[in-house]
């Protein structure tokens, strides 16, 4: 699966890891909907850590769709506010 | 494929198609994308020098802060030595309202920095992007019949118009960042066009408007804690004076 984090680029990460991604983003949606913001930061870097650890850059000239697309790493709980609700940012089903 | 949520994708994916729409026969699609391609690059460009501009004049407010610091202690000096502790505390009060905003500048700047680097590596991205769709537009022109170029034409499109929508995003998140900048900046002009900074010694005895405001700004421990430690340089001469006498209160000539 192709993810890019907004305002960084796009990396290809084993099919596997879209239940992992899928899981935290979920949990995410929660810490957003309870307003704990501590909680929200700590699960977003645990996104990104995940994107870093398992993905692999695309090269820059290869020309494809990503199928999630991660807002900026350093996105604000205000702005979170507006990413992380209903199923989040990869809807399950 | 999983499906799209959050904003930030649903406003990439509607640019996206909103680019695509614009053509329709794939031929023509495909120098038309091409063609729009670079005039969009041309934007980004604009959009970066916008941003560059917003840290520039930051950066010009900033100092003119600093030199505002130097000379308000300056005065505040002055006119403790002279021994109106009175001007001096103003003075101080002021100092300290230029240095708070002088920190929340810098760090704005220090930010858009970062930001403009950023935004400086997404534009080679996308250059690099809509050079591999100029290549993969000859040969798909070349090799595919209409149907299946129709295909390929999308996919590819769809590549650098993600890219393209991504780098507009950034530019747009680090504009209205430099939006807020430029309100909190617009206000550090006020005070200052109010004579908040201005040569204390030609304060009136009068409290006006800004020393009621400056006032409610809280300075307070600070510049009690900096009278002090003035009053104790000025005062001893000597190297070792006690940085804090609180109780003292006598009015010394």
């Amino acid at each position: 699966m192709i993810v890019r984090v907004s305002g960084e680029g796009q990396y290809r990460l084993p099919d596997e890891d879209e239940e992992r991604l899928n899981e935290l983003d979920n949990r995410a949606v929660a810490a957003v909907e309870q307003g704990d913001e501590t909680g929200f930061h700590e699960l977003w870097s645990q996104m990104l850590e995940l994107v870093a650890s398992d993905g692999n850059a695309l090269d820059e000239d290869e020309l494809v769709e990503s199928d999630v697309i991660l807002p900026p790493r350093d996105i604000s709980f205000a702005e979170a506010q507006g990413e992380f609700t209903g199923e989040g940012l990869i809807p399950d089903g | 494929m999983p499906g799209l949520g959050g904003r930030f994708s649903t406003v990439i994916k509607s640019k996206i198609s909103r680019m695509l729409d614009r053509a329709e026969d794939p031929s023509e699609t495909l120098d038309y994308g091409y063609q729009k391609q670079v005039e969009l690059l041309q934007n980004v460009k604009k959009g970066i020098a916008d941003v560059v501009t917003s840290k520039k004049r930051l950066q010009m407010q900033s100092t003119k802060l600093e030199q505002q610091v130097v000379k308000l202690d300056t005065q505040a000096r002055q006119a403790l030595s002279q021994g109106r502790e009175d001007l001096a505390r103003a003075a101080l009060e002021r100092k300290t309202v230029a240095q708070t905003e002088l920190q929340s500048l810098d760090q704005q700047v220090t930010e858009l920095e970062a930001q403009q680097d950023q935004l400086t590596e997404n534009e080679k991205k996308l250059r690099t992007k809509i050079e591999a769709f100029r290549t993969k537009k000859e040969v798909i022109k070349a090799q595919y019949s209409a149907a299946e170029a129709q295909v390929r034409i999308s996919e590819a499109a769809t590549g650098v118009g993600e890219q393209m929508a991504d780098v507009g995003l950034a530019i747009q998140r680090a504009e209205d960042k430099t939006e807020q900048m430029k309100a909190r900046a617009g206000a550090v002009e006020e005070l200052e066009a109010a004579g908040t900074f201005d040569d204390i010694t030609q304060l009136g005895p009068a409290q006006d408007d800004i020393d009621r405001e400056l006032a409610q700004l809280g300075a307070g421990a600070q510049v009690d804690d900096e009278l002090a430690k003035m009053k104790a340089e000025l005062g001893s001469g000597g190297g070792d004076a006690p940085a804090l006498e609180k109780g003292e209160k006598e009015g010394s000539a």
